[in-house]
């Protein structure tokens, strides 16, 4: 995995502005980030940015679903993103590779960039997005190919035809699938369990040497020997990716992720929407929080 | 309000005696007529078996007509790979543009958009044979004589709705979920579409195009008026130079012309083209099972 080559070039049309929200109907809203920078404990301080979110706010249509989320993401760090279900983990998760593109009511205003370029500029292709930020999806969406073709799949049309076998072995190596399914690599990928059917996704994933890696809630389909096992697997692969997980499980949250997200439902003003309450090292997230709702939430208390 | 008293014993009371006897009434009446369809093919395929069955002999598949109209032997050679030909032709301009209807329904077009071409492709299901028959040969054979091409024009208008339904209809079966997969892979959406989404539904559109197949083979109305001028007794396979005998139109010609000789090689096309329509429908099934078989994973 350490020869891994990362394409970096710039998108083609980077240096155009976003476009500006428009005034009268934006609302306003304060960011409620938490600042990260200069956080005093063990994060080596020259962390690099890969994602950074300033006061990032998505509709559906007249619906504001997420308002003003402010966070930066590191690379080869996981980061983790908890609350509630409908306070938009997904919807954020969503934006970060344009995944939301094919939801037509989908609008998104603030900044959203990605190594500095913003991933909403016109003349960003999507496709190029995707291509260098990967998601796993909460069920587990396997081709109805055979489980060698499922990883190579893609590969090959992106250009990567060298060493395919190769290439699938590292993969599901790289997954802690390869002694599991090697005998069978020709069989169907949807015989496969669940939980293996999810680690051949991430195989999948990463067969296409990915930056970042976006999980959405990979385990809630899994059981607990399978949710371990990813788990195991996500530690291995921060050393080569950047993660960024959504979960709806707070142990697992402070098991995996280095830095915690706590999204929450405010009500106030009569408009359901999610906001980003607070943003800080798991730790600090769990022990010591600064914010009154994220204590409630992960001592349990939420709701 | 007297409450119900719930110790009494369990057995049918009030009106739930009449609802049960209504609900057997009901239930007989539907079977009855859900067995009415299987007796009414059951008594076609077997009329056609009894009087269609005896004239079916290697010769009858082999040979072309006789010379002479009423005299005896022969067979129907010529009309079979007519309408082979013909029928191969039309699905091949069918299949394309239907499968290309259906992808753009179904992977990129707009609701706005998808509701006038599903108005169109119904109403062009819905549209009488002779129709678009008399349609083509309004515009192309008037004129410049007939041609097998025109007949598989017409018959490829005919396919086309039904094309584009049934692989409209599988494409929707596959899973966004899956269609994601592939976008969160930097796959474009046309490569997810030919890499992915069509794979996934292949079954589904050969069984389609299998059942099209079928129900044009036996298409009556555009032979009639676009493959009817020819020399019965001779194979031909100049599909874009002349109308080439066909199924359909022997059935209806020998039928038509009386003599009891005549008339049983009408059952023994009859029976031949029945034969082919069954044949190729118990395909279509068993591909259909298969494929969602495959999608399961089972
Ligand atoms: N495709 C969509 N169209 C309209 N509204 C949506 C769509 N997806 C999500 N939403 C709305 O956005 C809000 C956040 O949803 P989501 O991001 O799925 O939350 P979470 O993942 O935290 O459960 C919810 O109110 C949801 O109804
Ligand atoms: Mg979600």
């Amino acid at each position: 995995m350490s020869n891994k080559t990362q394409t970096r070039s710039p998108y083609s049309v980077m240096d155009e502005p976003h476009s500006e929200i428009d005034a009268a109907t934006a609302p306003v809203v304060a960011p409620l980030a938490i600042e990260v920078a200069d956080s005093k404990d063990e994060t080596p301080p020259s962390r690099e940015v890969v994602f950074d979110l300033r006061d990032v706010s998505v509709y559906y249509g007249q619906a504001l679903a997420v308002a003003g989320v402010s966070l930066e993401i590191h690379r080869n760090q996981i980061t983790a993103m908890i609350g509630p279900s409908g306070c938009g983990k997904t919807t954020i998760l969503r934006s970060l590779n344009r995944m939301n593109d094919s939801v037509s009511s989908f609008r998104l205003t603030g900044s959203c960039t990605y190594h500095g370029n913003d991933l909403y500029a016109s003349g960003v292709d999507a496709v190029e997005v995707r291509r260098r930020i990967g998601m796993v999806f909460q069920r587990p969406n396997p081709f109805p190919k055979s489980i060698y073709d499922n990883i190579g799949w893609a590969p090959r049309i992106l250009g990567m035809r060298d060493n395919l076998d190769e290439r699938v072995e590292k993969a599901l190596r790289g997954a802690a699938l390869w002694d599991e399914v090697k005998d069978r690599l020709k069989t169907s990928a949807l015989g496969l369990s669940g939980g293996q059917q999810q680690r051949l996704c991430i195989a999948r994933s990463i067969a296409i040497e990915p930056d970042v890696l976006l999980l959405d809630e990979p385990c809630s389909a899994l059981d607990p020997i399978s949710t371990a096992s990813i788990e195991d697997l996500m530690q291995d692969l921060k050393n080569d990716y950047t993660l960024v997980i959504v979960t709806h499980n707070m142990q697992q949250a402070a098991r995996v992720a280095e830095r915690t997200a706590f999204f929450s439902l405010d009500v106030s003003g009569g408009q359901r929407k999610g906001i980003l309450v607070e943003y800080d090292d798991t730790a600090t997230i769990f022990t010591r929080p600064a914010d009154k709702r994220t204590e409630d939430y992960v001592t349990g208390r939420f709701g | 309000m007297a409450s119900l008293d719930y110790t009494r014993p369990l057995t049918a009371s009030g009106n739930l005696r009449r609802r049960r006897v209504v609900d057997r009434l009901m239930r007989g009446a539907a079977t009855a007529a859900a067995l009415a369809a299987v007796v009414i093919l059951g008594l076609m395929v077997f009329a056609i078996a009894q009087r269609g069955g005896s004239q079916l002999s290697v010769a009858f598949l082999t040979q072309n007509p006789p010379e002479q109209l009423y005299a005896a032997g022969g067979g129907i050679a010529n009309a079979i790979i007519g309408s082979a030909l013909m029928v191969a032709l039309a699905t091949i301009i069918a299949l394309p543009i239907g499968v290309l209807i259906a992808i753009y329904l179904t992977e990129f077009a707009t609701a706005r958009a998808a509701g006038p071409i599903r108005l169109a492709l119904d109403l062009l299901y819905g549209m009488p044979t002779i129709v678009i028959a008399i349609f083509i040969l309004g515009l192309l054979v008037v004129g410049h004589g007939q041609t097998g091409f025109y007949a598989s024009l017409a018959l490829a208008i005919i396919m086309l709705p039904l094309i584009a339904r049934t692989t409209g209809e599988s494409l929707a079966l596959v899973p966004k979920e899956l269609r994601d997969a592939s976008h969160a892979l930097g796959i474009s959406r046309w490569r997810t579409t030919v890499g992915i989404t069509i794979p996934s539904a292949l079954g589904g559109i050969v069984t389609g195009t299998i059942l099209a197949v079928a129900r044009v083979a036996g298409e009556t109305a555009p032979m009639l008026l676009l493959a009817s001028v020819f020399d019965n007794t001779k194979t031909s396979f100049n599909i874009f130079g002349q109308a080439l005998p066909n199924i359909p139109y022997e059935i209806f010609n020998l039928a038509e012309s009386g003599g009891t000789v005549n008339v049983a090689k009408a059952w023994g096309a009859a029976f031949v083209l029945v034969v082919f329509v069954l044949i190729a429908n118990f395909v279509a099934r068993a591909l259909h099972h298969r494929s969602t078989r495959m999608m399961t994973g089972r």
